[in-house]
């Protein structure tokens, strides 16, 4: 019985699939049901929840803080995408060249960063963009006259330290992913571009790029989702979830202050589905602009 | 394919598919204190946020156990941070799975848990036979409707610790500090002398603004609990910080506060001669600040006008017993020996450095003045003198549900606002009182 259930031709796609749908079913569908539920609940310790209809989204919309959270996450994914994009691309382009020496030890390099854990780097970090005078990152301003920046206390400076983190941590596994792209691509038509007399960077600009779109694609709809779901990485570096003037702050954050710090998890569902629909809306236009949607012809 | 290879496959996705549900245990230091426990003797779990808090518990163990034979206890203490501490105790007890049987929560996350209703254990019973000899404002901070649910740890009545070495350099002598006024003079010759700040102006935590308002007779919530942070007191307390920084007595401190690491290695640099503080801030100069031996010395902190009461409790570690245990009644008792019994003070003294919250034990000068003790000896002064002189004078900030939002605001926002970007004191105020009106909605 057990064999034939084995070997059935017909069950074993099912098989396959089951465990995916197992996780999906129960980390990801009843969770969001629930979550659509409580954000209509006010949801008390010890006591059953009450039914509050939209209260908690008529507080959301006149809730600066939320705005702040959200204006900080965009920014941050906005800048993660401008840098985390073009440059990885270049990168990977010039490991794969064909003048390149060392290009195992730069891919490991730039990927070693990678397998560190956040909360590691974060506190790394922090110390390096500690506001005394001894921290390194101003211990190397002061080389050239620059008096100690209290990098984690102000807006444009925190976000450099941050910034720097994700720049630090996510450039090789961004580089990885178009050195793969990049190897799809044949020989062949850089050296048909050669033949009809095309430079480098025409054969960059015309053939690379153009055949890197489906990586480029796939690393901007990652980028946005790490981007917009970022909290570790803040979390970490101001050493909890209240940086000064909540300059760290995230949606994610925000939510697990509501949900978890002020016990409020009603609140912080509704913040958590409007971060959902946000990112959606966010990720299905880019996905239909890139084309990503038309029948393939 | 093999049918070996078939049946692995199977067990490793099982294995992925339950390995996330498998018993995780929180994070943190986790030690089991097992003092005289005998085989019988029943285990019971107790989460803090401070290390020196289980050292305490570690000797009065010791005690019970051998008090009490047949009520053996082995406690297995866990030592989280301070955000993660709560944030675990809050899921746990909202999940109604996970929570330790014993718990700290500090004071300003305690409304947070008496939230609907509280999954505690009350402790009125095990408080009674102690009720006439303890600090019962102290008591109050953990009450909810006449049920107490917490045990207090100490009083925290602030007071000024002065590093005289850097005084002596500037020639200001700290017993002829009384008042603001005076404290800024003094302030602005240490300033212009050794080129060292007076104090810290403080933006992660509010022990400045409890002292400004306790001495006005003032809150940051009115009679109702209803946040008034705006108040013309407060405005008052903030422009005088205010006014000694622009003077340079006063300047913003790596970590915010003195209360943390950063800041513990510029006060044992000697960057800053003075901090107000609970009395609790004793035990972390003997703890971290070892350069200051000898050097610093305890006084009443100034004030504004002479007559106002020089302090209030600060801080405090509500103990609890959550409705998870198993063994309430032990838990229950274990707890009060632990914290309110003479012993149990004489030990929080003599450990811990605190102001234990049974009065009785103030005026015994063989513990008080005892030269044995490290903290005795650490100080110029007796800490217990100043205490017995400013005990009259020790007020009460509330912890109400407000509270956590009313802090959250002021420390990350309003006080940075005030003494980083040099924000308008009134306006920063108005905004925070609207901010946080808007968040209690």
């Amino acid at each position: 019985m057990v064999k034939r259930f084995l070997y059935s031709q017909k069950a074993a796609p099912y098989v396959f699939v089951l465990p995916f749908v197992l996780v999906f079913l129960v980390f990801w569908l009843y969770p969001l049901a629930s979550s659509v539920e409580m954000s209509f609940q006010k949801v008390m310790l010890g006591q059953s929840a009450q039914w509050v209809g939209f209260d908690n989204y008529a507080k959301l919309i006149d809730d600066s803080m939320f705005l702040k959270a959200v204006m900080n996450s965009v920014i941050y994914t906005v800048l993660t995408l401008v840098i985390l994009i073009p440059l990885p691309m270049l990168f990977a382009v010039l490991i794969n060249a064909k003048f390149m020496w060392g290009r195992e030890l730069f891919k490991s390099v730039f990927f070693f960063p990678a397998l560190t854990s956040v909360v590691v780097a974060g506190t790394i970090f922090r110390l390096m963009f500690g506001e005394m005078e001894g921290s390194l990152i101003n211990s190397f301003l002061a080389l050239f006259g620059v008096e100690p920046v209290k990098f984690l206390k102000g807006h444009v400076t925190g976000f450099i330290a941050l910034l720097s983190l994700a720049v630090w941590r996510w450039m090789g596994v961004n580089i990885l992913y178009f050195l793969a792209g990049l190897k799809n691509i044949p020989e062949d038509y850089y050296e048909a571009a050669s033949i009809d007399g095309a430079s480098t960077f025409q054969k960059f600009r015309h053939i690379t790029i153009p055949l890197l779109k489906p990586t480029t694609i796939y690393v901007l709809t990652i980028s946005i989702y790490a981007g917009m779901a970022m909290f570790v990485e803040s979390l970490m570096l101001w050493n909890g979830n209240n940086s000064p003037q909540n300059i760290g702050l995230t949606i994610i954050g925000y939510l697990y202050r509501q949900g978890i710090e002020k016990n409020n998890l009603g609140f912080a569902a509704t913040v958590g589905l409007v971060l959902l629909l946000v990112t959606m809306i966010i990720n299905l236009t880019q996905l239909a602009l890139s084309g990503l949607f038309r029948k393939e012809s | 394919m093999k049918k070996w290879l078939m049946g692995l496959l199977m067990v490793s996705m099982a294995a992925v598919l339950f390995g996330c549900s498998s018993g995780t245990s929180s994070t943190g230091e986790v030690s089991v204190l097992d003092d005289g426990a005998g085989e019988e003797a029943v285990k019971l779990k107790y989460w803090t946020f401070v290390e020196l808090h289980g050292q305490h518990f570690q000797s009065m163990l010791k005690n019970w156990n051998e008090d009490h034979p047949d009520r053996q206890i082995k406690l297995e203490v866990t030592v989280m941070p301070y955000d993660d501490m709560h944030n675990k105790l809050s899921i746990a007890l909202q999940t109604g799975q996970g929570a330790p049987d014993i718990s700290d929560i500090e004071v300003g996350k305690f409304p947070d848990f008496l939230n609907g209703t509280p999954q505690l254990e009350p402790l009125n019973d095990v408080v009674e036979p102690y009720k006439e000899s303890i600090v019962q404002s102290r008591l109050d901070l953990y009450t909810k409707d006449g049920t107490i649910y917490g045990l207090p740890t100490h009083v925290g009545a602030a007071v000024a610790f002065y590093n005289t070495e850097i005084l002596e350099e500037a020639g200001v002598d700290y017993k002829s500090i009384v008042t603001w006024e005076d404290y800024k003079k003094a302030g602005m010759a240490v300033y212009e002398k050794t080129g060292k700040y007076m104090g810290t102006a403080d933006t992660s935590a509010g022990w400045q603004l409890s002292m400004m308002l306790a001495q006005q007779g003032s809150d940051f919530t009115d009679a109702e609990g209803k946040p008034v942070v705006n108040s013309p007191e407060m405005i008052k307390g903030l422009d005088i910080l205010k006014d000694l920084q622009k003077n340079n007595v006063l300047a913003t401190i790596a970590g915010g506060q003195p209360d943390t690491e950063e800041a513990y290695g510029e006060f044992n640099t000697g960057n800053y001669a003075s901090a107000m503080m609970p009395f609790w801030f004793m035990s972390r100069y003997v703890n971290y600040m070892p350069d200051l031996q000898g050097k610093i010395a305890i006084a009443p902190i100034p004030v504004i006008e002479q007559g106002m009461p020089p302090s209030y409790g600060g801080g405090g570690t509500g103990t609890v017993v959550t409705k998870q245990t198993k063994e309430a009644q032990l838990a229950k008792d274990f707890l009060a020996y632990a914290k309110l019994t003479l012993d149990a003070n004489i030990n929080i003294w003599n450990t811990l450095g605190f102001d234990p919250v049974n009065t009785e034990l103030w005026t015994q000068e063989d513990i008080t003045h005892n030269k044995d003790n490290k903290f005795v000896q650490y100080f110029q002064n007796n800490p217990f003198e100043v205490l017995n002189e400013i005990k009259d004078g020790i007020s009460l900030i509330k912890s109400t549900p407000a509270s956590p939002t009313i802090n959250n605001e002021l420390y990350t926002t309003t006080l940075n606002e005030i003494f980083e970007n040099d924000r308008d004191v009134t306006e920063a105020l108005n905004a925070a009182q609207s901010q946080i009106e808007q968040q209690l909605k």
